[in-house]
């Protein structure tokens, strides 16, 4: 069916400060668990939603210069691979998930952990590592992947993201 | 399919309002259509476009902002400031394009 508006449609692009935040918690260091987070992030701030992402507990391995980079995949667990569990713990095993992984995400142009990291800082997202997580694991901010903006304790995440959806991961 | 006409240029859209024809676009379309969204071209905003026009005449497919800023030169946050709050979808309706479908 043709028809001809009078007024132009254009798309609505909503308004332009909806006020609209999202909060993730990273509580989790695998590498497939990493990535639901970052792209979530950066989807949410392709929309022009203020995201703040926290990195607690395991998620620490996701900003701790030292791992971020070296983020591991295994089938352990994972009864998701449908393969037998007995196969993920044969040596070379988790290297070999890790690398296929890798593979399979960076056939999709998405990139490593660090550089999607830096992309979404770049789309104005917001890092923030845990207190108590940076104590048990004697971290401090220079630890840290140098755009996380601060270590701040859980009240201070749940004050700054008043009024934010959240996803915990 | 409906039509629409924005500043005396008739176009196909979708009920969005976003091209579905590539072909019919122009470059005096697109400052209709950036006008329409509050957007005054400059150029680092032509930068980006035929950036994105070039590479879907390429690619068959609308690049993403990690597409753009990898392969156009164009850093994120300059993408954010061209085209604030949604760039990616700011972009490819200027540019007459569809909305990208990849995740990053």
């Amino acid at each position: 069916m043709t028809t001809t508006e009078t007024s132009p449609i254009v798309p609505s692009f909503g308004e332009v400060d909806t006020g609209r935040k999202l909060a993730i918690i990273c509580s989790k260091g695998n590498l497939d668990m990493a990535y639901p987070g970052l792209v979530l992030a950066n989807a949410a701030l392709g929309e022009g939603v203020e995201t703040h992402m926290f990195f607690t507990f395991w998620g620490f391995d996701m900003i701790n210069k030292k791992t971020m980079a070296n983020l591991k995949f295994t089938m352990l667990g994972n009864t998701a691979t449908h393969l037998p569990q007995g196969l993920g713990g044969l040596p070379g095993m988790t290297a070999m998930a890790t690398h296929q992984m890798k593979k399979a995400i960076a056939e999709l142009d998405v990139p490593e952990v660090p550089e999607l990291l830096q992309q979404i800082v770049d789309s104005g997202g917001h890092l923030w590592a845990c207190r108590m997580s940076a104590d048990m694991q004697h971290l401090e901010l220079d630890d840290l992947y140098d755009e996380v903006e601060a270590i701040i304790n859980a009240s201070d995440f749940i004050e700054l993201t008043s009024g934010a959806q959240l996803l915990f991961i | 399919m409906p039509t629409t006409t924005i500043d005396g240029h008739t176009v196909h859209v979708n009920d969005e309002g976003f091209l579905t024809d590539p072909s019919e676009w122009t470059e005096p379309l697109a400052e209709s259509l950036a006008a329409a969204i509050g957007i005054e071209l400059t150029d680092e905003h032509w930068r980006a476009i035929h950036f994105l026009r070039e590479d879907f005449a390429r690619e068959g497919e609308t690049a993403t902002l990690r597409r753009i800023s990898v392969v156009g030169g164009i850093p994120t946050k300059t993408l954010f400031q061209l085209f604030p709050q949604k760039p990616a979808k700011k972009l490819a309706y200027v540019a007459g394009l569809p909305k990208p479908h990849g995740c990053v």
